[in-house]
């Protein structure tokens, strides 16, 4: 990391812990600066992940849009301080919202543009969903655990992402009615991909679904419809790794 | 002096053990399994406490012997349950470490909680030592059986109770020894010793579960809890044994589908499943089966199908039954006979008995066989030959993810175990492994550089020809076959990886336009490091590949460890960006568990020794004491865990080994310090020092014998029964262990004559470094091997005499100690 960036990086984490303690006193508060310095955490780590980001960096919507959406409301009363460091945070029910980097990832690789039709599989606070919002014409979203998904669906509704609609159901089976979606985003965790979302992605849109354990996301799985039905799938590190050092001179 | 005045030191001491073990126990389910590395450096952190204690408050104390002892065992007693009960409840996540350093505080509190029972047991033993100095060998002995009676004794007893239930009794037993050492008192001898007695009683029976239950506070983010949270899912049958606790989860509205491994191409709904999640984490699943194959035909769309495409019929050893997955698998596939090897009892009773409708009586075939076994063992002994060996998927994806099994020794993945399982294969079969993919990889590059070793040392020249590697988005499957694979063959196989959207990493004939088209990783390492460790470059590979994939052997088995520390920097500079998912924590953890210990012990050993510094002699002798007693601590826990960990091969299970191992050197060196005194005054003409230096050699020339022994001794006898073995095992020990139980009472009744203020300080230095060496001996093992670790230990033992000879030759007549202590 160059000098720069790293003195960049420090202020902005110095900038946001000292937000943080002003924000929990006073919670209401819209905390601006704070989604700013989040802002530019994220573009700061985008940098540095080229091949999560396909060598672009993250879409200027999908930032701008999280410079908008109120994180906070997002995460349970007592972690409010925290919302907008650059980390996942617990909200019950062994479920955690996603550390900023990573939705911004996620919401980046699906390509959403307006008049898009967007799934999510697992709901969780909503604050993914109210991301998704504003970028997409529809978002469609599914929580499996009853008090987390009416919850969120409330918070949705209270916060006026009117585009949104949550359901308490098996996310297996996707959301058939509305299908085809031209993008699926899988935050709960699972086995194997299942088969009925795979045929309700559209062809030519990307499905993502992030693979690790609830505090630590060790990739991004990446699965592309192609126009010719074909699945492929791409693992993208959100970190540059080259696990080979380079070859001793001889 | 009455053996029963030493009884209470045993009975508090097999409590400690057992105490230690059942932490170990619950905290691996209420945390995750590197916890017990945890458990260890609390247990030290205890010990060493109570050394500095006793050193400090010696005197009053050990004339008020029978009342402080009962005291301290009585609050031992307390202590157990009250600090594990607040422990579970405290909001520690384990997960949370790296991003919220307020979880650090946490874990102290839960250091500082569970300290307490360790502290106050050693105390009680500290203070027997002290009360006894003439005695020290009879002290230790009944020590060291009691221990040794404590390990082998929560074992049996896990069998039996929960691990929650077993808290009580180790309780009560505290309570038991307080009662006896009570009964010594001067006054009020009658009262205390009922009193503690109706303790002891009333917590074994009265003490309700759930205060020490472990579910309830497991962390929310296992699965098992997770899994809870689901609508209607309920626990249908809970099994505890010490192989961990089963859990059968049912949930209707849900589905589990677990079915790692499948393909993109899957249209295919699973079937109705149950979970069996072992200590609320790592699952298999119970699959409902009505004996219509096509209901299961999603499972020819795994990785692990792909040996069926090309065995016809296959005779099959399935290493590892689970929950059946497999077997379903084999039945559907058209498998002649399965031979299903499963190394837990409890599982086997659950998908054979307690759940057989569910699964349609798979395991009650005429052609399948359930056999209680562990892998290794049952390959090594078994008379039959296979068409395939099948090695599935046991363990969790965030276990494998984590790296927390880094430390644990593995012998089903080694260069050895793989010529075991070629060995029990007909000319044309195959084994498959299949593991969880991580990215970067190293799991399957690691298993390839081991299969690749193994089969060059079958004498095969082209190793290339011998290896298939399928991959899909999160699972690998390798195939090692025993003769080279034909060309319908690998057309099969990619027949199989095309429909499937699998990509084809390694196979005969294969070339880089071939790699990489499915599932795409930036770069095709699999492919690129099959290609170099198949080539003269694999060790310069090997070496620039930045986690360690150098085969596992069974003197280094640690399949799991890839950990590098060049590597450990780069991840480190962005771990909120995934880098600390990277790492793989198991071997930090034992490092960092490693440095705290060492800091914590060396200002408990030094803290007494500077307040004590006048009492304690000129500074040259402590420093030699006090390195004779740390060498004597590590080198006897080397060799014993060094051995636990060989004898894993021979008694066919990690819980056999730990617990016969563990109980003989115990028993036995307890044998061997009760027995000190009459070698020295016969062997060692009546000098200590001589009789230690005696001692240490014949422990030498054992220990060299059985590093060359061992290995053939074990071929021989693998095929013997359970008890023979256990039998056997004992035998092996029993000389060994007898001699390595003299060094440390004759040079704590030698440094005891010359001054009873060492007596406290020695036990503390021998305590620490006794636990220091069980996170040391591991991580040594994981560099330089078992060999390795055996050799260190020799070789501290041969210094050892040499420290205390220095000294002997200057005490008498002028000797620096203050008369006072002579003049007793």
């Amino acid at each position: 990391m160059r000098p720069l960036a790293q003195c960049h990086v420090l202020l902005t984490a110095v900038l946001a812990s000292a937000a943080a303690v002003v924000s929990t006193s006073v919670p209401a508060q819209d905390r601006f600066a704070e989604r700013a310095a989040m802002i530019e955490t994220i573009k700061l780590h985008a940098r540095s992940a080229p091949s999560a980001v396909e060598g672009q960096g993250i879409d200027p919507a999908v930032l701008k849009t999280m410079g908008k959406v109120p994180r906070h409301f997002f995460v349970p009363e007592e972690q409010r301080g925290a919302a907008y460091r650059d980390r996942p945070l617990p909200i019950g029910y062994g479920q955690t919202i996603s550390q900023p980097f990573i939705v911004a990832l996620m919401t980046d690789l699906i390509n959403v543009g307006p008049g898009d039709v967007v799934l999510e599989i697992g709901t969780g606070s909503g604050y993914q969903a109210a991301v998704l919002s504003p970028l997409a014409a529809k978002v469609y979203s599914i929580e499996i655990i009853p008090e987390l998904g009416e919850r969120a669906a409330a918070r949705l509704a209270e916060l006026r992402f009117d585009n949104v609609e949550v359901k308490v159901d098996d996310g297996y089976y996707g959301w058939p009615v509305h299908a085809p979606f031209d993008g699926i985003v899988v935050t709960a965790a699972a086995s194997h991909i299942p088969p009925p979302l795979v045929e309700q992605l559209a062809k030519g849109a990307r499905m993502v679904v992030p693979v690790g354990g609830p505090f630590a996301t060790q990739f991004l799985m990446l699965v592309e419809k192609r126009r010719d039905g074909s699945i492929t799938s791409r693992q993208l590190l959100p970190v540059s790794f080259v696990p080979l050092r380079e070859g001793r001179a001889r | 002096m009455r053996a029963g005045r030493l009884l209470p030191v045993s009975l508090i001491s097999a409590a400690i053990l057992a105490y230690e073990v059942l932490l170990m126990r619950l905290f691996s389910i209420i945390q995750w399994h590197h916890f017990a590395y945890m458990i260890i450096s609390i247990a030290l952190l205890g010990f060493a406490a109570s050394g500095t204690f006793v050193a400090l408050a010696c005197r009053p104390l050990v004339q008020r012997y029978p009342a402080a002892f009962a005291a301290s065992a009585a609050l031992f007693g307390i202590t157990a349950v009250a600090s594990f009960a607040c422990a579970e409840r405290l909001p520690f996540n384990a997960l949370e470490i790296v991003w919220n350093p307020r979880q650090l505080g946490w874990l102290a509190a839960i250091y500082a909680l569970l300290i307490l029972p360790f502290f106050f047991g050693a105390t009680c033993i500290g203070l027997a030592f002290s009360r006894h100095p003439g005695q020290i060998g009879r002290v230790y002995a009944f020590d060291l059986v009691g221990a040794g009676i404590g390990a082998l004794g929560t074992v049996g007893l896990l069998f039996l109770v929960f691990p929650s239930a077993a808290l009580r009794f180790v309780a009560a037993l505290g309570f038991a020894a307080a009662a006896l050492a009570a009964t010594g008192m001067a006054r009020h001898r009658w009262f205390a010793a009922g009193s503690l007695g109706l303790a002891a009683a009333v917590i074994t029976v009265w003490l309700p579960p759930s205060w020490t239950a472990p579910s309830p506070h497991m962390s929310q983010y296992k699965g098992l809890r997770m899994a809870l949270e689901v609508p209607n899912a309920r626990v249908v049958e809970e099994r505890s044994s010490p192989l961990g606790l089963l859990t059968v989860v049912e949930s209707p509205t849900v589905p589990f589908r677990y079915a790692p491994g499948l393909s993109l191409a899957n249209t295919q709904e699973p079937p109705a499943q149950l979970a069996v999640f072992t200590d609320g984490d790592s699952i298999t699943a119970i699959t409902a089966y009505g004996g219509e194959p096509a209901t299961v035909a999603y499972l020819d769309r795994t990785t692990a199908a792909l040996p069926y495409r090309i065995l016809e019929r296959p005779r099959m050893l399935l290493l590892g039954a689970g929950g059946g997955e497999q077997v379903l698998l084999a039945l559907r596939a058209g498998a002649d006979i399965v031979d299903a090897v499963e190394v837990n009892p409890q599982m086997i009773d659950l998908a054979r008995n307690r759940f057989a409708d569910f699964v349609g009586g798979i395991f009650s075939r005429p052609n399948v066989h359930l056999h209680l076994a562990e892998a290794r063992a049952f390959a090594a002994t078994t008379g039959e030959r296979y068409d395939l060996i099948q090695m599935p998927l046991l363990d969790s994806f965030s276990a494998a993810a984590a790296g927390v099994q880094s430390m644990h020794e593995n012998y089903t993945y080694t260069v050895e175990a793989l010529r075991d399982y070629l060995a029990v294969l007909r000319p044309d079969g195959v084994v498959a492994i299949t593991r969880w993919l991580r990215v970067p990889p190293r799991d399957i590059l690691k298993l390839f550089a081991t299969a690749t070793v193994a089969i060059e040392a079958e004498g095969v020249a082209q190793p290339g020809r011998h290896l298939v590697l399928i991959r899909n988005w999160n699972t690998a499957t390798l195939l090692v076959a025993k003769s080279p694979f034909t060309g319908d063959d690998v057309a099969a196989i990619r027949a199989f990886a095309a429909e499937n959207f699998f990509d084809i990493s390694w196979a005969p004939g294969i070339s880089a336009s071939d790699v990489n088209r499915y599932n795409q990783l930036d770069q095709e390492y699999l492919y690129e490091g099959a290609l170099a460790l198949l080539s003269p470059e694999r060790s310069d590979f090997t070496e620039r590949y930045k986690f360690d994939i150098a085969p596992a052997t069974d003197n280094r088995p640690y399949f799991f460890d890839f950990f590098r520390w060049r590597a450990l920097p780069e991840l480190l500079i962005l771990p909120t960006q995934g880098g600390a998912a990277m790492l793989d924590w198991g071997y930090l953890i034992l490092v960092t568990t490693l440095v705290q210990a060492a800091i914590l012990s060396a200002v408990l050993i030094l803290l007494p020794l500077w307040l004590r510094r006048r009492a304690l002699g000129r500074a040259a002798h402590r420093l030699r004491f006090g390195l004779y007693f740390l060498a004597l601590g590590l080198a006897f826990l080397f060799i014993e865990i060094a051995f636990i960990q060989r004898f894993v091969l021979f008694l066919g299970h990690p819980l056999y080994a730990v617990a016969v191992v563990l109980a003989g050197f115990l028993a036995f060196a307890g044998l061997g310090s009760a027995v000190a005194t009459r070698w020295m005054a016969a062997v060692g003409c009546g000098s200590p020092v001589r009789g230690i230096a005696l001692a240490v050699v014949v422990i030498a020339f054992l220990a060299g014998t059985y590093l060359l022994a061992l290995p053939l001794i074990f071929e021989r006898l693998l095929a013997l029964p359970d008890a023979a073995k256990i039998a056997i095992a004992l035998l092996l020990i029993a000389p060994l262990a007898v001699f390595m139980g003299m060094p440390f009472p004759l040079g704590l009744g030698h440094v005891g004559a010359h001054s009873e203020e060492f007596i406290p300080w020695a036990w503390g230095i021998n305590g620490c470094a006794s636990v220091l060496s069980a996170i040391l001996a591991t991580l040594l093992a994981m560099h330089v091997g078992f060999t390795g670790v055996v050799t260190i230990a020799t070789i501290l033992y041969l210094v050892a005499p040499a420290l205390l000879a220095g000294l002997w030759d200057r005490y008498d007549p002028h000797g620096s100690f203050p008369d006072r202590n002579r003049s007793r």
